[in-house]
This record gives C-alpha cells, sequence and structure tokens, in this order.
C-alpha cells in the first residue's frame, strides 16, 4: 500500500521544481562553476607554483586541482543545503505548499538532498572539465572521480540540511561555516599535505569528511589508485546517512508543530 | 456520503490542549465552516484532517482513507488554500500550476488541457507569464485556489481564504467559490468573517478553546442563540439611554464603550424612545451570525 510508504516518487516531481529553477540561471550558474576553479588553478598554480615546483612528485597546481574539485563540490552542496534549503523551508514556505499534495516530508527532505547533491556534482564536473582543459588529468582512473564527487556532493548536503533543521534564521550558518567548512579547507588537505603537521591536528584531519573526499579525488585524478578507497567511501556515506537520519527527525518535529 | 468523519480528535502542545475533543462529518457537495476567533484550534483542526500533523487522539477518515495512516493517498483527492498565500516566487503564474501538478504526478498531457481551464477559471489568462509579486492581493489568491484545484478534487479546504483581500476581491472569489460548489463539490472553510460563512455555508461549527460551542445551519443558530433583531445605539448617550431605556425596551443588551447592543424581539419601544434621545444615532437591523458569534465567544479581543 503506497499510502503507508514514507517515500514515493513524488520525490522526483520536488527534484524536479528545484532543477526547474536553477535552469532559469543555468547559464550564469554554470559559467561560475567553471570560471573560478579557472581562476582558482591558474592563480594559485602560478602564484604558489613558483614556491612549490613539486608536492608529492606532481606540479603543484596539479596537486591543487584535486583538492579544489572537492572544495567546489562541498562549497556548492552547503550553500544549496543551508541557504537555498531554509530558504524553501521556512521564508518561503515551499515545503508547507508541496506538503499539502500527496507528498510526504520524507519525500521532500529526500529530493532537497539529491538535489543539492546534484548541483554540487556539477560544481564538481566543472572543475573535472578545467583539470582536464589545462592537461592536468590525464588517466583514465579520473572517471571515477565522478562518482566521487556526487558522494562527496550527498555528505555536505546531508550534513548541510542538518543544519538547516536545526536554525532559526540564516545566522545560524555562521557557525558552520565557521567551525566546520574552514578548519576543513584548512586541514583537509585541499591545499597542502598534512602529513606533515603535528600528529593532533592529523587526528583531527581524519575525523572531517573533506579529507576522505580530498584522499579519494586527488589520486584518482593524478593517474594512481587511493589507499583504502573503501574506508573513505565509508565515511562519507557514514556522515551522509547519520546526518539525514537525524536531519530527518528534527524536521519531522519542527514541521508538525 | 461521509467524505470526512472525525471522531474525538484532540491534540495538545506542551500540556495546552489546542483542540479537546471535536466531532465532524462533511457529506458531499456541502460547504460547512468551521468558526472561532484567533487561536481558537481552527488551523490545528484542518492540519491534523490533512494529516500533516498526528492528533493526540480520535480518529479521522478523509475520503474513505484512515488518516494519517493513509494521508497522502486520500490527499490526492483534496485541494488546499492555506491561511498564507506560498506560491512560489521563482516561478510565473503557468509554471506554478505546472509544478504544483507535478506533485499529484499528472500527466504532461493532462496538464497542458487543465492549466488554461484553470487559468480561466482564476481570470488570469493575461497574467500567465507574470511572476507571482507583479500580482495584487486578489489575483495571488485566485491563483492559490486555483493551484488547489489542479487536481480536481472531491474535497477543499480552504483557511481563511479571503483574509487581506478589498471587498472586490472577496467577492469576486465567493463568487467562485460559489461556483465549485455547483459543480458538486465539497468545501470545508474557517473563517473569522461572519458574512463570508453566512453567504457560503451550509452548516456551521463554531469552537472555542479546542471546543466546539454550537453548530447548525446559519439560520438555526440565529434562531437558536439570539433575538430576531437588534438595535445599535452609538455616541455619547448611548450609555445614558441604555440605563434608562434597556430594561423596559431590551431583551438583553450589552454595552461596549460608547456602543450599545439592544437585542429585541419587537424593536417598537425601542425605535420609540431613541426618537427623542440627545446624543445618539442608531441602526436597526436583523440579529446576524455575528452577534451569535460574539454572544458565544464573548467580545474581548483575543491575540
Amino acid at each position: 500500500m503506497t499510502g503507508t510508504m514514507p517515500v514515493s516518487r513524488a520525490w522526483i516531481a520536488v527534484w524536479r521544481r528545484n532543477y526547474l529553477v536553477w535552469r532559469k540561471l543555468a547559464a550564469e550558474s554554470v559559467l561560475g562553476d567553471i570560471v573560478d576553479p579557472l581562476f582558482y588553478l591558474a592563480g594559485f598554480g602560478i602564484g604558489l607554483g613558483a614556491l612549490l615546483p613539486e608536492v608529492q612528485g606532481v606540479r603543484y597546481v596539479a596537486y591543487l586541482a584535486g583538492g579544489t574539485l572537492c572544495y567546489s563540490t562541498m562549497m556548492a552542496a552547503s550553500f544549496e543545503a543551508l541557504y537555498s534549503g531554509f530558504t524553501r523551508m521556512h521564508v518561503q514556505r515551499t515545503w508547507e505548499s508541496i506538503l499539502n499534495a500527496p507528498v510526504s516530508l520524507e519525500d521532500v527532505v529526500l529530493a532537497e538532498w539529491i538535489w543539492a547533491a546534484s548541483k554540487s556534482f556539477l560544481s564538481g564536473m566543472a572543475v573535472l572539465l578545467v583539470a582536464v582543459a589545462l592537461g592536468l588529468a590525464r588517466s583514465w582512473t579520473m572517471a571515477f572521480v565522478v562518482p566521487v564527487a556526487f558522494l562527496i556532493g550527498l555528505c555536505f548536503s546531508g550534513l548541510g540540511l542538518l543544519v538547516t533543521s536545526a536554525a532559526k534564521s540564516y545566522d545560524f550558518f555562521i557557525y558552520w561555516f565557521t567551525l566546520a567548512i574552514t578548519p576543513m579547507m584548512l586541514l583537509g588537505g585541499v591545499f597542502y599535505p598534512v602529513t606533515g603537521m603535528p600528529g593532533w591536528v592529523q587526528l583531527l584531519a581524519q575525523v572531517l569528511p573533506l579529507t576522505h573526499g580530498v584522499a579519494l579525488a586527488r589520486p584518482l585524478l593524478l593517474g594512481r589508485w587511493p589507499d583504502a578507497p573503501l574506508a573513505h567511501v565509508a565515511v562519507l556515506l557514514g556522515y551522509a546517512l547519520a546526518a539525514m537520519a537525524l536531519a530527518l527527525r528534527i524536521f519531522r518535529r519542527r514541521l508538525a508543530s | 456520503m461521509t467524505i470526512l468523519a472525525a471522531r474525538a480528535v484532540r491534540k495538545s502542545y506542551g500540556g495546552r490542549e489546542v483542540v479537546a475533543g471535536l466531532d465532524l462529518a462533511l457529506a458531499r457537495g456541502e460547504c460547512f465552516g468551521l468558526l472561532g476567533p484567533n487561536g481558537a484550534g481552527k488551523t490545528t483542526t484542518l492540519r491534523m484532517l490533512l494529516g500533516l500533523v498526528p492528533p493526540g487522539g480520535g480518529d479521522i477518515a478523509l475520503l474513505g482513507h484512515p488518516v494519517p495512516r493513509e494521508a497522502r493517498e486520500a490527499r490526492r483527492r483534496v485541494g488546499v488554500v492555506p491561511q498564507a498565500d506560498n506560491l512560489d516566487p521563482e516561478f510565473t503564474v503557468r509554471e506554478n500550476l505546472l509544478v504544483y501538478g507535478r506533485y499529484f504526478g499528472l500527466a504532461p498531457a493532462l496538464l497542458a488541457r487543465r492549466i488554461p481551464e484553470l487559468l480561466e477559471f482564476a481570470a488570469l489568462e493575461a497574467r500567465a507569464d507574470s511572476r507571482i509579486e507583479e500580482l495584487s492581493g486578489g489575483m495571488k489568491r485566485r491563483l492559490v485556489l486555483a493551484r488547489a484545484l489542479v487536481n480536481d478534487p472531491d474535497l477543499l479546504f480552504l483557511d481563511e481564504p479571503t483574509t487581506g483581500l478589498d471587498p472586490q476581491a472577496r467577492h469576486l472569489l465567493w463568487e467562485r467559490l460559489r461556483l465549485l460548489l455547483h459543480q458538486g463539490k465539497t468545501i470545508l472553510l474557517t473563517t473569522h468573517f461572519m458574512d463570508e460563512a453566512e453567504r457560503l455555508c451550509d452548516r456551521l461549527m463554531i469552537i472555542d478553546q479546542g471546543r466546539p460551542i454550537a453548530e447548525g445551519s446559519p439560520r438555526e443558530l440565529i434562531a437558536r442563540h439570539i433575538e430576531p433583531e437588534v438595535v445599535e445605539v452609538y455616541g455619547e448617550g448611548a450609555g445614558a439611554w441604555l440605563a434608562a431605556n434597556g430594561p423596559a425596551c431590551c431583551a438583553r443588551s450589552e454595552l461596549h464603550g460608547e456602543t450599545a447592543f439592544c437585542y429585541v424581539h419587537d424593536p417598537g419601544p425601542a425605535m420609540q424612545s431613541l426618537r427623542g434621545a440627545a446624543r445618539v444615532r442608531f441602526v436597526h437591523r436583523p440579529a446576524n451570525l455575528e452577534d451569535v458569534f460574539l454572544k458565544l465567544t464573548g467580545r474581548e479581543m483575543r491575540e
């Protein structure tokens, strides 16, 4: 009986709603997705590349490409799940109108999760495109970066929705960006390896999900096979599922009051 | 046939009972009005009936489906006009209908046929490609109503549908709602506009503090709870007039500020004495639903 199932195909209609909004500004959005990492890689690659000719056996700009891909995906997922998600849930009351249709809260939350992951996936793919165009990624192993980017998207969309579920206003998101996103950017291995840092920093880095995304994407982009790939996948997936399970509980309580 | 049945429905928030045992039964094709002051539990009741809030107790059957267990199935045949406009500001008028239709899983071909009909019904054909922010309050309300009809529902939930509209916009919306009743749709309406309830509803329930306090047709409620006619007296002299003549002229009376309400079976004596009274204006009218409402729920502010 479909009536008792929490998730139905209706989630696709909700995903398509967000897609239709995105499509209206798709040209600008894709342009930003491509130009932003292009400048990033060119600027840091040329600037820092002059000081650091090689990192872990590759040119600095090639080293940076994998980190940038993960970082861009994380940021896109976070902005969508936090600011846009909160707007749809709270400010515009879009969820409220959807829930009056034969759509469950589980459908809506699933759609938001997959949507934010999809949008961030596109950002990740734009970086991949730039990396290929700049000749930074040449090996067939980069094909695996495609599912990895989507997984990173799912992870940070899930965490982002968890933050949104507890948010009273947009101001609340500063905590997430300051206390989670910034440390991840600095300790997740985006710009430099953490292997040379003190032991406790390395331990902390291992707890951060971005570290595991970078540990997968960077070697794959450089034509190497990551160490312990399944462990990294498990961490990203674990964060994603745990965050979503908790977010859904909070959303249920929030929307039933 | 019963299209919506609720029995002993209750709901508490943090120990406070918001809905304290409500029974409802709506027959197909009728307009049922749920009236009550702010905070009486109207919106919470609607949300429970739709399966959006789990009830604290009682049974609900919406179009034959137990709620909340099969609420999603039941909502396939229900349209909702919420209290606050929650149209999608990212979309045009037409896109709002299209996207909403998809939530019901309606086929693209069906939507392509239905959307022009809905635009015509809402008198928004010329605004099909306008953005929501360009619409007036009345247009937005009509679009919300059109959106609620996208699935051709059997039952409509209207939560204060005309709040904030000017008289022209209200009359146009009422006309559309009557059209829907003629088509055989069932309407469950909440409002605190008594004229709206009197015009549209076959049956009413007045609730206060989550409890039903009166039920019946508008005429029955007036006949049962209140004298048939009212003489309202305004002005500085109203209090003095009431003190001097009230006991003799009025079956029942109330004084609020500088207005005296004199409820009567026969207005003759009151009218006679008022013709000679100083510093008063007065009006004689039949008793209406608002008089019943105020008698039953009191005149103090609810905030």
